[in-house]
């Protein structure tokens, strides 16, 4: 015990030697590589978005360097030029014990490149952590390092540590308070080790898949639907090398942590941490753009909140978490309500109303305007009776007199809105035009968001888009500027999950609805599932020979599909028959199977294709059927080598005939007799079928009576051979 | 209590051919020298539930078992015998007495159970919680009875296929999910939609389903009634509870609570609720009340109802019968390790030596044996981990090991028996040498044969 005590604490001490050799390393993506905060992000970076008036950068870096990191890689990609001005301009140029190095690039599209490119760079010695430039937290990273240190020791596979949160415990809010997409994880409570990351819609159905194997290997795993990822990782070096190893991992999550989980031969494995007390989370969206501006509003991210963040502004915290700079003008009848930030210069008129929200700096607010729970960015001009509700209103906006917003409302720079004009719900405006190359794949969109297309269109902003402007000015009311962009389809009805606006009751109800759908399949699905097994045998069987069967069966089923896509395309390219027979051969090894199946599965391909080549009457199903056997029968003929095999395939045409192609069944002793004059059948095998189901069912029987005919002119055949 | 109990004691089971027979079926199988059934009545004795109706597959074995059970429980308990026919499955034999049940919970419990996980804790976890169905499940031994033996051998994902993949919440109390593994094909799916509800669920593959189920009446009669295809407990009427219980189906028409005790008053029903929630030791409402409340809060539209599970303790005993090899382990374990479960029954705690045994010289009977009244052995005989039965003659110079060998077995000179079975009235001749071998009733096996892995028995019809 002593001795183990003392090793475990020279251990400690070595791990703090390590922790003074090698400086602690970070990587800050300072690109989402996503278009969730477009139109915004076509114009600035979304990590020089102001969070509670504070660019959301800020906050990040606030913490790596609280957090003991000591070299940071902020990694830029589009507006990279706009990101290293603010960094070396900003006070983290001249930190001491806290250097903050930018890598640019203008092509990576992706999460996957930049780790690609730093990886190239060569400049990460050691465990990192990984994080993008869009994460609030104030967690300590002592412990998560020093357990992922232990466990690298312990097994050298253990490259990466996800740092995991509780959410809120209601159901519904679960999902909705980030407006990030369910996540389903799957960890074992013992080593914490993930072993299931599952984040998108993509199996919508009712279930959650667990491998076998998985389960097997862990007598107990909990499956968490209330944990959120907080997007901090601590990696290993091989994090970097993995990426360049596949070349094909784009996104963090989806292809890299899947990836790792799938891939069981490399074994590497990933851990989670997870924290209680302390605050992480990542924006995201505008939803989570909200939740989190509340969250630093409300001081759960102490002490990363305003007014100790930017120390030089005198920021006073009053009461009811209201934030007022030192120099705001205020009316005398304005009314500020409870948990809103005011900036520096800014003058609100009389009988303003403003709760919840955040005002930047110098911004110019008339008389009775009412703002609720809305974002407001700097220089900012809203005249007198405008109405904002759950808005974000960007820099050098002008919001004319009488102007409405409705909740959910996105204003990008400088755009201008009418005179009483009402911009509908979830509405995004922006000068820019929206792309028009909307495509739904993902990678596409990665590539549309770079550095390129956006710093192209500020330059285009400008020079001539007042010009452009005038024409569809009408848009947004008389003296307004600016596009609306249309939502495009599939996007709109989740619009307003991933908006700033609460999420109205009746898609809450909705949100409910979708969950009884779901479960209505699943107890069909259930159905289905209970009535085969009511064929099961009583509960005393326990039930290892169906386990068997089963798995065999669905391997089968792989196997024959295979066989069909390959006799296909050996049909469509005209592959001569010995390397098909070769490829054949080949699917046999992998799938460990026997040449009985392979004739199985080559007939069925064979029979298939004539029943879906074009045919209209019987008779020319039955040419089909000949001309495709006549072609490919060295093909057939060189898997059939003893009667077992033979008779496989007449089985498997019986099947077929009451299956599949059930056009086959009135052709039945024809094929059959085809089949012979082929020489593919020998008559031995035919007329041991014929003696096998003698005995079989009436209605197995269907097939042997059609052919009788045929069959008793085989053994009136084959008796006259003995005869002689 | 209010609990009636279904001992679901079978009758005679293909897996333990040739152990079983018209005379001696299923449940009357001898462990440690006294019928299998035993051990389930007597533990339900000690938990204080007398109210059984006894199901046994067969007329026949009906008035077996019935003369046994009223011969030996005899103003003990209250048994009713109910015979069923074969093969209709356990839900299939609860639907056939399903006009005998009344009381307000049902107790079902597998008649091959050995097990010392008092049924008490079952029922009381399921009252506390007002359950609709509640679940014993017992983690798998660690030699666990399937796994021994010949089957050591087997690669994981086929001894997955065995057990059971089951979903607790994080209290452990609620049961989420079950799935055979057997059903299993390549992976595990669970439902989401409780999962959302419940917010995290523990997958365990390390417990298995004990068959011993406590059941709201209600609840089982219309899921019976209205699953006319349901024919096994565990198999289609569990999963299906655990499966509906957000979008319970079949309470849907009627109040969950109190139906059947028509003069219980409305405000009782709620005291009640109420009572079972601080019981539940859960000052906050359940998963279950969450998610039957609307987003706004209004009152529940969609009724639940409770899949409790009761998990025993890693140290009980809890194994069933339903294999050969499951019977040599269980009558080792009750003679060895497990000989708690012998105590306080009729025999005598410490000597598990019948009372009048003669043993020849130099015959030695080890430990965990037991040797039942009215046997001899000759001399220099070994006798190692080994039940024997009553009013056996064993010879000189006879070996037996890890077996059992049931009454009125006549043992010639010189037999080596091991890990076999022997059932009544066998006559072994001289020098036999039996290993891993079943031999039915009344079979003789003729001087100096050797068996190596068979199953001996008599031709019948």
């Amino acid at each position: 015990m002593g001795a183990q005590k003392k090793s475990a604490t020279a251990r400690v001490s070595e791990d703090q030697e390590e922790l003074a050799r090698n400086p602690l390393q970070a990587i800050l993506l300072a690109d989402s590589f996503a278009t969730t905060f477009r139109p915004i992000t076509l114009e600035r970076p979304k990590v020089l978005l102001p969070l509670v008036n504070i660019p959301m950068i800020d906050y990040t870096l606030a913490w790596l360097e609280s957090a003991g990191v000591e070299e940071v890689f902020v990694f830029c990609c589009a507006h990279s030029k706009q990101v290293i001005d603010y960094l070396e301009s900003s006070r983290w140029s001249s930190q001491p014990n806290f250097s903050v190095t930018t890598i640019e690039s203008h092509n990576s599209i992706s999460a996957g490149d930049a780790l690609r490119l730093i990886y190239e760079r060569n400049v990460i010695h050691g465990d990192f952590v990984l994080i993008s430039g869009d994460t609030v937290s104030n967690m300590s990273l002592t412990q998560v390092l020093q357990e992922h240190k232990e466990r690298r020791k312990k097994d050298a596979n253990a490259i990466m540590t996800m740092v995991v949160k509780k959410s809120k415990p209601s159901p519904i809010t679960q999902q909705s308070r980030l407006g990030t997409d369910e996540l389903f994880m799957a960890i074992n409570p013992v080593t914490k080790q993930l072993l299931c990351y599952e984040d998108k819609a993509e199996h919508s159905k009712g279930f959650i898949s667990l491998d076998k194997t998985l389960i097997a290997d862990n007598p107990s795993i909990i499956l968490h639907n209330d944990k959120q990822d907080c997007y901090i990782d601590v990696c290993s070096q091989e994090v970097l090398s993995l990426f360049t190893d596949n070349f094909d991992y784009q996104h963090l999550r989806r292809h890299f942590v899947k990836g790792l989980l799938v891939d069981d031969i490399m074994g590497y494995k990933i851990f989670t941490h997870e924290i209680h007390s302390s605050y992480a989370a990542r924006i995201d969206n505008f939803r989570s753009y909200d939740t989190i501006s509340k969250d630093i509003i409300q001081r759960w991210t102490y002490p990363f909140v305003p007014d100790i963040l930017c120390g030089s502004s005198a920021i006073k915290v009053e009461r009811q978490g209201t934030y007022r700079a030192s120099d705001v003008t205020l009316s005398r009848s304005a009314h500020i309500g409870s948990f809103t930030f005011i900036g520096q210069g800014t003058k609100i008129g009389n009988d303003t109303k403003i709760s919840h929200s955040v005002v930047g700096e110098g911004c110019t607010i008339g008389s009775n305007v009412t703002i609720e729970g809305s974002y407001i960015w700097n220089n900012v001009t809203i005249e007198d009776g405008c109405q904002l509700r759950h808005a974000i209103v960007c820099d050098g906006v002008i919001m004319k007199s009488g102007a409405v917003l409705q909740p959910g409302v996105i204003l990008s720079f400088k755009v201008v809105v009418g005179q009483q004009f009402v911009v509908p719900a979830y509405s995004k405006v922006s000068l820019l035009q929206q792309p028009t190359q909307q495509d739904s794949d993902e990678e596409l969109e990665y590539a549309d968001n770079t550095s390129g297309t956006g710093e192209l269109r500020s330059d285009k902003l400008n020079g001539d888009i007042a010009a452009d402007l005038s024409e569809t000015a009408y848009e947004l009311g008389t003296g307004g500027v600016g596009y609306i962009w249309s939502v495009f389809e599939g996007a709109q009805d989740e619009e307003w999950k991933h908006s700033v606006a609460p999420i109205p009751k009746d898609k809450l109800v909705k949100l409910m609805l979708d969950k009884d759908e779901d479960e209505e399949q699943l107890t069909q699905d259930g159905n289905v599932l209970s009535a085969s097994g009511e064929l099961k045998a009583d509960s005393d069987d326990n039930g290892s020979e169906d386990d068997d069967n089963a798995d065999s069966r669905d391997d089968y089923g792989f196997f024959e599909k295979e066989v069909e896509a390959t006799f296909l395309r050996a049909v469509h390219e005209n592959v001569k028959v010995d390397h098909a027979v070769l490829e054949v051969n080949a699917l046999r090894l992998s799938y460990n199977m026997a040449s009985v199946d392979c004739a199985g599965a080559i007939f069925y391909s064979m029979m298939k294709l004539a029943v879906e080549s074009p045919h209209h009457s019987a008779s020319e199903l039955h040419r089909n059927a000949a001309d495709i056997i006549t072609k490919w029968v060295k093909l057939l003929k060189s898997f059939l080598h003893d009667i077992d095999e033979e008779i496989e395939v007449i089985l498997k045409f019986e099947e077929m005939c009451l299956e599949s192609a059930k056009e086959f069944a009135a052709l039945f002793p024809q094929v059959l007799h085809l089949l012979y004059d082929k020489e593919i059948l020998q008559e031995d095998a035919i007329l041991r079928w014929a003696d096998e189901k003698e005995g079989a069912d009436e209605s197995d029987k269907v097939f042997l009576k059609s052919s009788e005919k045929f069959v008793q002119w085989l053994k009136e055949a084959e008796e006259e051979d003995e005869d002689d | 209590m209010d609990f009636q109990v279904v001992v679901l004691a079978g009758g005679s089971s293909k897996n333990l051919t040739p152990l079983v027979s018209k005379e001696l079926p299923k449940p009357l199988l001898p462990v440690a020298n006294r019928p299998v059934l035993s051990y389930v009545l007597h533990q339900l004795e000690q938990n204080n539930l007398k109210d059984l109706i006894v199901v046994v597959e067969g007329e026949d074995t009906a008035l077996v078992v019935g003369a046994w059970i009223s011969g030996t429980f005899i103003d003990r308990l209250h048994v009713e015998i109910a015979a069923v026919p074969e093969d209709i499955g356990t839900a299939g034999a609860i639907r056939a007495i399903s006009h005998h049940l009344t009381a307000k919970d049902i107790l079902v419990v597998s008649g091959d159970l050995v097990s010392d996980v008092p049924p008490g804790a079952v029922a009381a976890t399921h009252r506390r919680h007002d359950a609709a169905v509640t679940a014993m499940l017992s983690s798998i031994p660690v030699s666990g009875p399937l796994d021994s033996g010949s089957s050591g051998g087997k690669d994981k994902a086929k001894k997955l296929g065995r057990y059971n993949i089951i979903g607790l919440d994080p209290g452990k109390q609620f049961l989420l999910h079950i799935a055979t593994g057997a059903e299993i094909e390549k992976d595990a799916r669970l439902p989401k939609h409780i999962l959302r509800a419940v917010g995290q669920m523990e997958i365990r593959s390390d417990l298995m389903d004990a068959h011993m189920y406590a059941f709201k009446r209600s609840v089982l009669q219309e899921v019976l009634d209205l699953k006319d295809t349901f024919q096994s407990l565990k198999e289609d009427v569990l999963p299906y509870l655990v499966r509906s219980q957000l979008k319970s189906e079949a309470l849907s028409n009627r109040t969950p609570q109190g139906e059947e005790n028509g003069n219980e008053k409305v405000t009782s029903q709620n005291n009640q609720v109420f009572v079972s929630r601080i019981l539940a030791n859960s000052s906050t409402p359940s998963f279950h009340d969450h998610s039957s409340e609307n987003p706004d809060g209004s009152a529940p539209t969609r009724k639940t109802h409770k899949c409790c599970a009761y998990i025993a303790s890693s140290g009980s005993y809890c194994v069933r019968l339903n294999s050969i090899q499951a019977f040599m382990d269980i009558n080792r374990d009750v003679t060895g390790e497990a000989d708690h479960l012998l105590t306080g029954t009729s025999s005598d705690p410490n000597n598990n030596i019948g009372p009048s045994p003669k043993l020849g010289t130099k015959t030695t009977v080890g430990p965990h044996c037991m040797l039942g009244e009215g046997s001899e052995i000759g001399d220099k005989c070994q006798v190692k981990r080994s039940v024997i039965g009553r009013h056996c003659r064993i010879g000189s110079h006879v070996k037996v090991v890890n077996s059992v060998v049931m009454n009125h077995v006549t043992i010639g000179d010189g037999c080596i028996i091991q890990s076999s079975v022997v059932c009544s009235n066998v006559q072994l001749q001289e020098r036999v040498v039996l290993k891993d071998c079943q031999v039915g009733a009344g079979f003789v096996v003729t001087a100096g044969s050797e068996y190596k892995a068979e199953s001996l028995a008599r031709k019948e019809k």
